[in-house]
């Protein structure tokens, strides 16, 4: 069986965010970056899959520039066998990314697509169900347990949902986004890191891949969110019920 | 001059908050693109819903039939919502920025050949959107250069449409392909609570990791959400934990809530739960660390240890009814 799954390469969630005052971006001197925390439970999830099935490709895919190198670096170190690197300038739109990850589906043929929800730093969560339906399959979104048939032609899959725990059948190949208590990923180990120097990994740039790549959503600019000022502090349950009461009015 | 199509959700043949606020953003942006508000409620038998969203004022509420509508799948809405858009001229379609939006709204996307901006917190005169980024450190204007536009909304952002109109309400059947269709619903495992819903409650008090556990959430915390008649959310921490279930979190990846008094307990304020309550009116912290950053963005911190803030707190609310 054979697991493509997309990894994009952002700043640490951990990491302060500053605005650029010129508003064209955010500031990235001395950023630190990851894999994106929802695509490591991905990868996570394949390399599970394929340690129950005793074989399985586990592919990563990134969109980016060519230090994203770093991230698929990241996942080869946990366990995946080779990776892809569509280099691209700057940020690129979710649509994009889409059809950058089609195009890799159609030439690699693979089972299934693992991806994360969504990225921490555009926070759209649109990649996911835009490829399923570039390719005209199913998806299972917010993805927290996969159950794979026996013989791979479906899956069962129980999902987030508002208000509770939904389950869906998808018939594979099939595309799932996951969530954040899918499972918890495993670190490289040292071994794992040695080995993953050796690993393929492949650089195509995204003008190869004869997709459209016009822009069909522009960003004209950033800016900081409003600032909430700090109020004060009380001293007692007292005190506070009162304010709330008296002051703030709401209860 | 472009018409807008709403897809208004329902989950078991009820609206929420959600399809209103939908509807509510759908008008707000057909005034300002100077077009008609159409709604879609799709499913199998929702003509008596149908009815029930007509009062909120659109022009026309398209009831859309189909067997394999009557329980959500991505696909299957995708293509009746894409379908109805397209039959009915509408260059833009909006829905909530909620579960069922997020996982249909990118497909109906690229079934209409139109840009996307998901999870919006403005639209503007000029039809530039914004939207926050970075869990919430940034707040992104985009403008969507395709003719057809697909939007979902934030729904804490956008104003719930008013009971002000009678809508006529049009019955059809939708136009799917069947043989395409790859996914099915199996159960929906929902989880039961007497509260208001997180997004809709007008008080919300949370729990972190504070709590230590899930019997000191139903001892503790609830007794006072319940004196409140508050919704009860959580941060990720405690639901990880299993303290209580995944639909209580509030944050960048769980739920977005903007009620009049939230009340954070026992929770560190990382970025991440900040991006899901912070636009709140009024916010209380109840932390015993006086350090902890859920205090710069409180109107009222209490350093207290939650354990005995938390009972007394629960009594003097009650002593005020
Ligand atoms: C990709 C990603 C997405 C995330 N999404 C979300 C999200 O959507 N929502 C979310 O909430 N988090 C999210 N997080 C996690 C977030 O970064 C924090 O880890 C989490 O919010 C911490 O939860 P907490 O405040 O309950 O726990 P902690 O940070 O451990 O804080 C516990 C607090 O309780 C206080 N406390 C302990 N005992 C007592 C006591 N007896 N009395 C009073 N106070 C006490 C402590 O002082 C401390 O401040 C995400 C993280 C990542 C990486
Ligand atoms: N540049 C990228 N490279 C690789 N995968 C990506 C990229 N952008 C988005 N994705 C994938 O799509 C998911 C959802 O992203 P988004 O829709 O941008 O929130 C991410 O978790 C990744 O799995």
């Amino acid at each position: 069986m054979k697991i493509l799954v997309a990894a994009k390469r952002v700043p640490d969630p951990n990491a302060t965010i500053k605005v650029r005052p010129d508003g064209t971006g955010i500031v990235t001197d001395n950023l630190k970056y990851v894999v994106n925390p929802f695509c490591e439970i991905a990868i996570e999830e394949a390399l599970r899959i394929k340690e129950k099935q005793g074989g399985a490709e586990v592919i990563l895919v990134s969109l980016g520039d060519q230090v994203s190198q770093e991230q698929l670096r990241t996942g080869l170190a946990m366990g995946a066998d080779r990776a892809i690197l569509v280099l691209a300038e700057g940020d690129t739109e979710p649509v994009i990314v889409a059809r950058a990850l089609a195009k890799l589906v159609e030439q690699e043929q693979p089972e299934l697509v693992l991806m994360g929800k969504q990225s921490i730093d555009d926070d759209s969560n649109v990649v996911g169900q835009m490829l399923a339906e570039m390719l005209g399959w199913g998806q299972a979104t917010f993805a927290s347990e996969v159950k794979l048939a026996d013989d791979k032609s479906s899956a069962v899959v129980t999902r987030e949902v508002d208000g509770g725990l939904e389950d869906i059948e998808v018939q594979m190949p099939a595309i799932i986004t996951a969530d954040l208590r899918l499972n918890e990923p495993r670190y490289a180990s040292l071994p794992g890191i040695m080995k993953a120097r050796k690993k393929e990994l492949k650089e195509v740039p995204l003008a190869d891949l004869g997709i459209d790549t016009s822009a069909q959503v522009k960003t004209i600019k950033i800016a900081p969110p409003p600032e909430r000022e700090a109020g004060k502090r009380v001293e007692t349950v007292e005190e506070l019920v009162n304010l709330l009461h008296t002051e703030a009015k709401v209860i | 001059m472009s018409n807008v199509l709403v897809f208004a959700e329902h989950i078991n043949k009820a609206f929420s908050k959600n399809a209103l606020v939908a509807v509510g953003a759908g008008r707000e942006i057909a005034g300002k693109s100077g077009g008609e508000c159409y709604v879609a409620v799709l499913g199998s038998g929702i003509e008596g819903l149908a009815n029930e969203i007509a009062e909120h004022g659109a022009k026309t509420v398209f009831a859309v039939e189909h067997a394999a509508l009557e329980n959500y799948t991505a696909d299957a809405h995708a293509q009746a919502i894409a379908n109805l858009a397209e039959e009915k001229g509408c260059d833009i379609v909006v829905s909530a920025a909620s579960s069922i939006g997020k996982d249909v709204m990118p497909r109906v996307a690229i079934r209409l050949g139109a840009a996307m901006a998901s999870d919006i917190t403005g639209y503007n005169d000029d039809g530039t959107i914004e939207r926050p980024t970075y869990a919430g450190n940034a707040v992104a204007t985009v403008s969507l250069e395709t003719a057809k536009k697909v939007i979902t909304v934030r729904a804490t952002a956008f104003e719930p449409a008013a009971k002000d109109g009678t809508a006529a309400v049009e019955k059809t059947d939708a136009k799917i392909d069947e043989g395409a269709l790859k996914m099915k619903f199996v159960a929906f495992n929902e989880t039961k609570s007497d509260r208001p819903p997180l997004t809709e409650a007008s008080v919300v008090v949370s729990g972190g990791r504070g709590l230590k556990s899930g019997e000191n959430f139903t001892e503790v915390l609830e007794p006072l959400v319940d004196a409140m008649g508050a919704a009860m959310g959580a941060s990720r921490a405690a639901v990880d934990a299993g303290f209580v279930p995944n639909d209580l979190q509030i944050g960048q990846t769980g739920k977005v809530v903007a009620p009049e008094l939230y009340i954070a307990v026992g929770i560190s304020g990382a970025i991440q739960h900040l991006a899901g309550m912070k636009d709140s009116k009024v916010i209380v912290a109840i932390n015993k660390d006086e350090e902890a950053p859920i205090f710069q963005v409180s109107d009222y911190g209490l350093v207290a240890d939650l354990f005995k803030a938390v009972p007394e707190m629960k009594e003097a609310v009650e002593k005020l009814k």
